[in-house]
C-alpha cells in the first residue's frame, strides 16, 4: 500500500477512524448517555461516507448555473452528486429521531431507577429478579 | 439570566430575524440549499431562544405544548394531503404535474407545498422534543 | 382506484396514525386504527389478486420513472408477506382497544394507537418499496416506533429492554445504510431491479462483498439470528401484551423478507449460495438457534419470556429453510413465515388475556387457569401444539417442507432432519410445562377470576381458527409459498 494511495483516500480513513471510535465507546462505555453519544459518533461516520462519495473534485455545488428563471442555464457544468447529500439528509433526520428517543428512554430509565450506569441497573434487576 | 438586561434585549431583536431566516430557506429550498427540515429547526431555534432567556412559562404562554403537538400531525397530514390531491387529479401520488397546467409550475407548488408540511411537522416535533426535555423534573411535564 | 393500490397500502395507516394522535379519547382512536387496519388487509389482499392474475405491479411516485424515481414494486414475494403482515395488524387492533385499556395510561393511549399504526405503515413500506434507501427509511419508522411501543410496558423493566433493542436497532440499521451506500457508489442506482441488472458487472469487486456483509449482519441483528439476538428476549417479554404479539408475529417476519429481497432478488441466488457462500454460513448458526434456545426456553418462568426465546428458535427454522438452498428449502421459509405468524400470534394473545384477569404471566400464577379461563387455556394448547408441529395444525406443514427439504438434499442432510424432529420435542417440553401447571395444578389465585371478555377471545380465536385451518387445507398457502420461492430462486434452477 503506497503512501500516495493512504493519502488520496484521506476520506475513507477519516471515516474508519470515526466509526470504529463511536462503535468502542457504545460497546465499552456503561453509562447510558454516553452510550448513545458513541451511537451518534457511529452514524455521523456514515454521514461523511455519503458526503464524501458524492463530491467530485472541481464540482460545483448542484445549483442552477445562470438565472434560473427563464433566461439560459449554463450547460455541461462539472457538479456534485447531490443525490448522496439528500439520502444523508433523511440518515440525519433519522439519527436525530434516534437520538431523541433514546434520551426520552434515558431520562425515564434515571427515573425509574435512580442511575444512569448499566451495571447498577443489572444490579438492581438481578436483585428483582431474585426475589421473585 | 433573567436579570441580564442585554440578553433579554438581544434576544428580543434576534427572534422575529431568526424566523424570517426560516421562512427564507422554506422558500428557497427547491432551488438553493435549504428545505423544510431546515426551515422548521431553524423555527424551532426561535422559540428555544426565548424560552432560554424568558423561561419556559413565558414561551408556553404563546406557543403552548398542545399546539406543537397539533403541528406535528398536521404536518404529515399537509403532505400526505398534497399526495391524496394528486391523485384525486388523475395523477400518481405526489405526481405534481397535476397541480398547475405547466409541469415546471406544478413542480414548484408541489415542492413548496410538501415541504411546507415538512416544516410545520418538524417545528412541532422539535419544539414538542424541548418542552418535554426542558420541562421534565419541574413539575411541568 | 385499482392502479393506486401499492400507494394506498401506506398512506392509509400512515396518515390515520397523525389522526389518532391529536384524538382525544381512547377509543376514538382505538376504533380508527382498527378502521385503518382492516383497510391495509383488504387492499393486501386484492394486492395479492392483483399479482396472481396478472404478475408484478409497478408503482412510480410522483410520476417519475424508475430507476430514477422511487418505485413500489410487488411481486408474489412481497404480495405475500404484505397479507401476512397486514392480517396479523388487522387482527391485533380489535384485540388492542380493551387491552390497551387495561395496561396503558389513558392519557397516552392515543399515542399508542398512533405509533401502532406507525409501525403498521413501517412494516408494510419495507416490503413494498422497490427502492434501497426507501427499505432504510421505512425500516426506521417502524423501528422508532417499535422502541416506543415496547416502553409503554407496565414493569420498568419495559424501558431498559427498549433502550437495549433502541442501540443495537440502530447499529443494525446502520449497518444496512452502509451496505446501501457501497451499492450505490459501484453502481450508481438504489432501484432493486436495477440493481439485480447492474450487480452481476461487478461481482469480483470487494467493495461489493463488502456491502454484502454490511447488509447482511444489519439485516440480521434486525431478524435476531442466533449470536445477535440478545435484545429480543427482553423487549418481547416486558412490552404490552397486544405490542408483543403484533412485534412477533410481524417484524421479523420483515426482517426475513428484508434478507431474502437483498440477497436472493438484488445480488441474486447465484451470487449469494456460489460466491459468498450464505447457506454454509447460515445453517450453523440456524441450527445452534434453533437447539440452544428452546433449550433456553425450557428453563423459563416467565411464559412471555418462554415464548420469546421460542421465536429465536423459530426463527432459526426460518433460515434454515434458507441455508438448503433450494426451492423446497424456501418454501418452508415462506409458509413458516405466515404459519409462525399465526401461531405466535394466537400463543402470545392468549398471554395477554392472562394479564388481563391475573396480571401476570410467571408460570406459578398461572397455575390450575385451565378451569379459571377454559376458553383461552384452550387457545393456548391449540397455538403450542402448532409451536410443537403436531399434525392438522400449521406448525405441521411448516416441519413437514423443512424435513422434505433435508430429505431431498440427502446424505448428511438427513440429520439435519432429525435435529428438526428432536428440536420438536424440545417444543413439546416448554409448552407442556404451562399446560401442566394449567390444568394440572390446584389454582390459588382470586376466587372471582373468571374468564377474559369476548373482545379478547374473539381475536384470538380467529388465529386459532386459523392455525387449524390452515393446517388442514395447506393447497393454497404452499402453491403461494412455493410459487415465491421459485421467483426467488430464479436463475439458479431447482
Amino acid at each position: 500500500m503506497s503512501l500516495d494511495f493512504f493519502v488520496s483516500h484521506y476520506n475513507y480513513w477519516v471515516v474508519i477512524f470515526l466509526m470504529m471510535v463511536g462503535f468502542y465507546i457504545l460497546i465499552s462505555r456503561g453509562n447510558l448517555i454516553k452510550k448513545i453519544v458513541g451511537l451518534n459518533v457511529f452514524q455521523t461516520s456514515v454521514f461523511m461516507l455519503y458526503i464524501s462519495m458524492g463530491k467530485i473534485t472541481g464540482g460545483t455545488p448542484p445549483i442552477l448555473v445562470g438565472d434560473g428563471h427563464g433566461g439560459e442555464a449554463v450547460e455541461h457544468v462539472v457538479y456534485s452528486n447531490p443525490l448522496p447529500h439528500v439520502l444523508i439528509l433523511t440518515a440525519i433526520v433519522v439519527g436525530i429521531a434516534t437520538t431523541s428517543v433514546g434520551l426520552a428512554l434515558a431520562v425515564r430509565i434515571k427515573e425509574a431507577y435512580g442511575t444512569l450506569e448499566e451495571d447498577e441497573i443489572n444490579r438492581i434487576e438481578a436483585l428483582v429478579e431474585a426475589s421473585e | 439570566m433573567r436579570e441580564e438586561i442585554i440578553v433579554r434585549v438581544g434576544a428580543k431583536i434576534l427572534t422575529p430575524f431568526i424566523i424570517m431566516f426560516a421562512l427564507y430557506v422554506h422558500f428557497h429550498g427547491d432551488y438553493s440549499p435549504g428545505g423544510g427540515f431546515q426551515a422548521g429547526v431553524i423555527l424551532t431555534a426561535a422559540f428555544a431562544l426565548l424560552a432560554l432567556v424568558y423561561g419556559l412559562a413565558a414561551v408556553q404562554r404563546v406557543l403552548p405544548p398542545w399546539f406543537t403537538r397539533l403541528c406535528a400531525a398536521l404536518g404529515v397530514v399537509i403532505y400526505g394531503g398534497v399526495g391524496v390531491v394528486t391523485m384525486m387529479l388523475g395523477h400518481n401520488y405526489l405526481g405534481y404535474n397535476a397541480l398547475a397546467p405547466d409541469p415546471k409550475y406544478g413542480q414548484h407548488y408541489g415542492i413548496l407545498l410538501v415541504e411546507l408540511g415538512v416544516l410545520v411537522t418538524v417545528f412541532g416535533v422539535m419544539a414538542s422534543v424541548f418542552y418535554l426535555f426542558a420541562g421534565r423534573g419541574r413539575g411541568e411535564s | 382506484m385499482t392502479a393506486q393500490l401499492p400507494i394506498l397500502q401506506i398512506i392509509v395507516p400512515l396518515l390515520a396514525a397523525p389522526i389518532c394522535a391529536v384524538l382525544r379519547h381512547g377509543r376514538a382512536a382505538a376504533w380508527l386504527a382498527v378502521l385503518a387496519s382492516w383497510s391495509a388487509l383488504a387492499i393486501a389482499l386484492a394486492l395479492l389478486g392483483q399479482v396472481m392474475a396478472g404478475g408484478v405491479v409497478s408503482y412510480h411516485i410522483g410520476d417519475w420513472v424508475p430507476p430514477i424515481g422511487i418505485e413500489y414494486r410487488v411481486d408474489i414475494v412481497n404480495a405475500w408477506v404484505l397479507v401476512i403482515v397486514a392480517s396479523m395488524g388487522a387482527v391485533v387492533a380489535p384485540y388492542s382497544v380493551k387491552s390497551v385499556e387495561h395496561e396503558i395510561a389513558s392519557r397516552r393511549i392515543p399515542l399508542f394507537y398512533a405509533a401502532y399504526l406507525l409501525c403498521l405503515s413501517g412494516l408494510l413500506g419495507i416490503t413494498i418499496t422497490g427502492d434501497m434507501f426507501n427499505v432504510f427509511v421505512f425500516l426506521e419508522i417502524s423501528s422508532l416506533s417499535a422502541y416506543a411501543l415496547i416502553s409503554l410496558g407496565r414493569p420498568r423493566r419495559a424501558l431498559t429492554a427498549a433502550y437495549r433493542y433502541l442501540i443495537m436497532g440502530s447499529v443494525g440499521a446502520t449497518f444496512i445504510v452502509i451496505g446501501i451506500g457501497l451499492l450505490y457508489v459501484m453502481t450508481g442506482s438504489l432501484n432493486m431491479a436495477d440493481l439485480a441488472e447492474l450487480l452481476p458487472g461487478v461481482w469480483d469487486s470487494r467493495t461489493v462483498k463488502v456491502a454484502y456483509g454490511f447488509l447482511g449482519v444489519g439485516v440480521c441483528l434486525k431478524l435476531a439470528l442466533f449470536p445477535l439476538h440478545l435484545w429480543l428476549p427482553n423487549a418481547y417479554a416486558f412490552a404490552p401484551s397486544p405490542v408483543t404479539a403484533f412485534m412477533a408475529s410481524t417484524a421479523t417476519k420483515v426482517a426475513v423478507y428484508m434478507l431474502l429481497r437483498f440477497f436472493l432478488s438484488i445480488f441474486g441466488a447465484a451470487f449469494s449460495f456460489d460466491v459468498m457462500a450464505l447457506d454454509r454460513v447460515l445453517l450453523p448458526l440456524a441450527l445452534v438457534a434453533v437447539v440452544s434456545m428452546s433449550l433456553v426456553a425450557i428453563f423459563q418462568v416467565d411464559v412471555k419470556r418462554l415464548l420469546a426465546y421460542s421465536s429465536v428458535a423459530q426463527i432459526g427454522y426460518m433460515i434454515l429453510g434458507l441455508s438448503f438452498a433450494s426451492v423446497t428449502g424456501l418454501t418452508a421459509t415462506l409458509l413458516h413465515l405466515f404459519n409462525h405468524a399465526l401461531m405466535k400470534g394466537a400463543l402470545f394473545m392468549a398471554l395477554g388475556c392472562v394479564v388481563y384477569r391475573i396480571g401476570s404471566v410467571h408460570i406459578d400464577a398461572m397455575a390450575g387457569l385451565g378451569k379459571r379461563m377454559p376458553w383461552t387455556m384452550a387457545a393456548f394448547v391449540v397455538g403450542g401444539l402448532s409451536l410443537v408441529g403436531v399434525p392438522l395444525t400449521v406448525g405441521f406443514i411448516s416441519k413437514w417442507y423443512l424435513i422434505l427439504g433435508a430429505l431431498e438434499k440427502g446424505g448428511p442432510w438427513t440429520a439435519v432432519a432429525v435435529l428438526v424432529l428432536a428440536t420438536s420435542v424440545m417444543a413439546l417440553v416448554y409448552v407442556w410445562r404451562v399446560v401442566e401447571a394449567a390444568y394440572l395444578r390446584e389454582f390459588s389465585g382470586d376466587e372471582t377470576t373468571g374468564e377474559a371478555p369476548l373482545s379478547l377471545l374473539a381475536p384470538t380465536w380467529v388465529l386459532v381458527a386459523a392455525n387449524l385451518y390452515f393446517g388442514i387445507d395447506a393447497v393454497r398457502t404452499a402453491g403461494v409459498a412455493r410459487q415465491a420461492a421459485e421467483v426467488l430462486m430464479a436463475g439458479i434452477g431447482s
